[in-house]
């Protein structure tokens, strides 16, 4: 397994969020985590790179237990994390945000340089020297990834990529993601949004109320609409 | 003309050590998020490890290596104190680390004297620069053009370093979201450790350029501390050309202001700061503060009403306190009014920092005005005592409603420096309106009449009053005012949108606090007999923001015991060791890195521990929850 959550707990303040979330994902595969706003999907993703204080359970990325190490530890064992706010260095340039994220080689992951990223994401060639303040939602959600991909990652935990962007945006974000399985990253994809899951994910979770409740195959959920009804009706 | 010519490149040059000081400062503000007091101790080790240095290696390869050596000696240092004492206080309310910072500069301040002694010390002159330069009859010291040319060549360095090197983006990156850096792999402890280390190189380098121009003295720190405050606002928190533009700025008005406006030569330039921020809160060259992200959590104890067992614990500790001149001496006496009337001040500045969120970096203003409002009644006006009492205060909240009005249209940190702001102006003002003020002399001979005279019927004067005082700032907490006030400082936003109209809740806590800080002033003229412009000066104010952060700020009696503790300690520590600076410093240090929640904060969580390990049934979790509120 690429990673294995178990068992994760997670607080703020002394209220708690997450109720032992548990799910895996496989070598290069696309996972969907699915579920409503405030379901815990970002505190998911914050707890896994250890941006949460007050969490306890079991992280093992490639096999190693990483639950205890900082986050900057984490995410250079390889384990990249695209927030939900795109948090875009605004007063940095499109280059310095990516060189912010810059990180040497892996061997067991791909090779990301900027030509690389800007033939993925054309639109940020075009601006390599706008400050990130001065540019679209779509841009800088563009611009998170890239940066997230310069560190080399080869597992991302891609936070709900798809909200707030116009359609023609989103179909440029399915073909990234597609691009970056291709390549051999695998990713975990928190979403809302079912249709755009079901185009680039393997398999799928769904949590609602900070517990995992479905686990199982895009075909499997589409066989239960009783559960899709239940957890993710807009 | 020549003369104004002069006095320009005078003002240029001095612009030059301002700049570098302020350049770091700004800079570590800008990624740590820590306001780091002990900056102008970093410059002043600087001037004084330069000196020795300087002495010992001769020539000019020694002169000039010496500066240098001696910055990076001091950047050691710096490095030193961030690994052992910051890294423990990043994640603390971010006055603690002011708090702390201030503790290691009152260490330094005996230090320095430890080692090289009280007098000043006349350094060398820097080879090849030792003569002055014709200038139409005028000269001008060689020394001070190249310090002219120093500057904007540090600011091109800096410039270089922070726009066009991969650690210049991370820590510009880090300005902006710490935690984002760290999402991307940023080791952010060696980032604030390297960045910690090149602003105090520069400090360092500020204080060693110094001893050309400038006898090194341990007073140096303070002197230069508060000027680069007043630059690094003016030119904006974080921007490094903010810093040189206002570092000229303020040298200019200083070296001009002598000339043309003698008389409020010290004023200008902190009436300049206040212009600037009422104007351009964000200073000059800085940007608006994005709202601060509250961490969640953080007062996880939610304040209540005492309850009756505190209550009468509280009465028998005042009973005890009362009955202090049954068998304390005359000295003992004092001592006690001075600590009460210390309470006073302590809890004046508690209202506004621990409940209205407001840290004022000025409050002696207002308790010095009341001081002078005394001095002025009773001495001018020939006043009763007890009519002098009821009105002098009024000094205080006069002031406290004027500058109150400006003060809560900012928060933060720029609260804080308009404040402190405010108050050197009052300060320059009974400095320098030496006809009124009598200036640095002071006004003498305020005594309190016969009825209060003697140093028991004074104490209990003293306690009267700040029990009175705390009674009425408890009740004031826990009124509707209390928790409108409460609102603001944690949402200011929400509270708006609940009706609240947060500007003027907060002028109003201002007020109260100014006014409250009056009585303690008007107590304090007539227990010295005297007011003198360090009533209301800068390390007066300081000593109040100690005394509430000891006692811990998210409590509410915490100023009381902070207050006691404080200043009795201090008291003692003065009459028993003539290194009592070092000492109290190093006191408050261990606070902050052993009870980051203050004396009494520490005392509420051992009580919360034993009360969450305590079996349930246990009388201590049966208490009734209506306690809370």
């Amino acid at each position: 397994m690429k990673l294995t959550v178990q068992d994760l707990n997670s607080h703020y303040g002394p209220a708690h969020i997450l109720f032992d979330i548990g799910f895996e994902v496989g070598e290069g595969e696309v996972v969907a985590l699915l579920g409503r706003n405030g379901a815990g999907k970002s505190t998911t993703f914050r707890s896994i790179v250890g941006l949460v204080a007050q969490r306890s359970g079991r992280i093992m990325f490639e096999g190693k237990d990483v639950s205890a190490k900082p986050t900057h530890e984490i995410v250079r064992e390889g384990l990249g994390y695209v927030p939900e706010e795109r948090r875009i260095f605004t007063d940095l340039t499109v280059e310095e945000n990516l060189e912010v994220g810059r990180q040497p080689k892996r061997p067991n992951a791909p090779h990301w340089t900027r030509e690389k990223l800007f033939a993925l994401f054309p639109n940020l060639g075009e601006m390599k020297n706008r400050p990130g303040g001065r540019m679209s939602g779509g841009e800088q959600q563009m611009l998170t990834i890239a940066r997230t991909l310069m560190g080399n990652p080869s597992l991302v935990l891609l936070d709900e990529p798809s909200e707030g962007l116009s359609p023609k945006i989103v179909e440029q974000m399915v073909d990234a993601i597609l691009t970056m399985k291709k390549e051999g990253v695998s990713i975990v994809v928190s979403e809302q949004n079912l249709h755009f899951a079901r185009l680039i994910s393997d398999r799928a979770y769904i949590i609602e109320r900070g517990r995992i409740c479905f686990g199982g195959t895009m075909a499997e959920l589409d066989s239960r609409p009783d559960i899709r009804d239940a957890h993710l009706s807009l | 003309m020549a003369f104004y010519v002069v006095q320009f490149l005078t003002g240029l040059a001095s612009a030059a050590s301002l700049f570098l000081v302020a350049s770091g400062l700004s800079i570590i503000f800008g990624v740590t998020r820590i306001v780091n007091f002990a900056h102008g101790a970093f410059y002043m080790i600087g001037a004084y490890i330069a000196f020795t240095l300087t002495e010992r290696l001769s020539g000019a390869f020694g002169f000039w290596g010496s500066i240098v050596l001696a910055a990076l000696a001091v950047a050691l240092i710096g490095v030193l104190v961030e690994m052992v004492l910051l890294r423990r206080i990043y994640h603390a309310p971010e006055l603690f680390q002011l708090l702390a910072t201030f503790g290691l500069t009152l260490m330094v301040e005996d230090l320095v004297v430890l080692i090289w002694g009280p007098d000043d010390l006349v350094g060398r002159r820097a080879p090849g620069f030792k003569g002055a330069i014709d200038f139409f009859s005028q000269n001008i010291p060689s020394y001070d053009l190249f310090l002219i040319v120093l500057g904007p060549v540090v600011l091109g360095i800096l410039w270089l370093l922070f726009q066009r090197t991969r650690w210049g983006v991370l820590v510009r990156a880090a300005t902006q979201d710490r935690d984002m850096v760290a999402a991307l792999g940023v080791n952010q402890k060696w980032l604030f450790t390297s960045v910690f280390a090149v602003g105090v190189f520069l400090a360092a380098l500020g204080g060693a350029l110094q001893i050309p121009r400038d006898a090194v003295h341990h007073a140096m720190d303070l002197r230069i501390i508060v000027e680069v405050f007043v630059v690094v606002v003016i030119g904006g928190l974080g921007s490094i050309v903010g810093a040189f533009v206002a570092a000229v700025l303020v040298s200019e008005l200083n070296a001009f202001g002598i000339l043309i406006f003698p008389k409020i030569s010290i004023i200008l330039v902190f009436l300049v700061m206040a212009v600037v921020l009422i104007v351009r809160p964000w200073g000059l060259f800085g940007k608006p503060e994005a709202a601060a992200r509250k961490t969640p959590g953080l007062t996880v104890n939610p304040w209540r009403p005492l309850t009756s067992n505190e209550r009468l614990a509280s009465l028998a500790a005042l009973v005890i306190a009362a009955t202090l001149p049954l068998f304390a001496g005359n000295y003992a006496l004092t001592v006690g009014s001075e600590i009460a009337i210390f309470v006073i001040f302590a809890v004046s500045l508690h209202f506004l920092m621990s409940v209205g969120g407001l840290a004022s970096f000025g409050h002696a203003a207002y308790f010095g005005l009341g001081a002078y409002g005394i001095a002025f009644l009773a001495k001018m006006a020939g006043l009763p005592m007890i009519v002098c009492l009821l009105l002098g205060p009024l000094l205080g909240c006069m002031g406290a409603a004027v500058f109150g009005f400006f003060a809560v249209q900012l928060s933060g940190v720029y609260f804080a420096m308009l404040t402190l702001a405010f108050a050197q102006i009052v300060w320059s003002i009974a400095f320098q309106w030496v006809s009124v003020t009598g200036g640095d002399n002071g006004i003498l001979g305020v005594w309190p009449e016969k009825w209060a005279a003697s140093p028991s019927h004074f104490y209990w004067l003293a306690l009267g009053v700040a029990a009175l005082v705390t009674i009425a700032l408890r009740i004031a907490v826990f009124s509707p005012f209390g928790y409108a006030l409460r609102a603001t400082r944690d949402s200011v936003l929400r509270s708006e949108a609940i009706g609240i109209d947060a500007k003027r809740i907060q002028w109003t806590a201002f007020v109260i606090a100014g006014t409250t800080a009056g009585i303690g002033g008007a107590l304090f003229a007539y227990l010295k007999g005297s007011v003198f412009p360090d009533n209301l000066g800068i390390s007066l104010s300081v000593d109040a923001l100690v005394m509430v952060l000891l006692g811990g700020v998210e409590t509410v009696s915490g100023a009381v015991i902070g207050a006691i503790v404080y200043k009795a300690l201090n008291i003692w520590l003065v009459s028993q060791t003539d290194l009592s600076k070092l000492v109290l410093g190093g006191f408050i240090v261990l606070i902050v890195v052993v009870f980051p929640k203050g004396i009494v904060g520490m005392l509420e969580m051992l009580a919360q521990r034993r009360r969450k390990s305590s079996p349930p049934g246990s009388p201590l979790l049966a208490k009734p929850i209506e306690s809370a509120e």
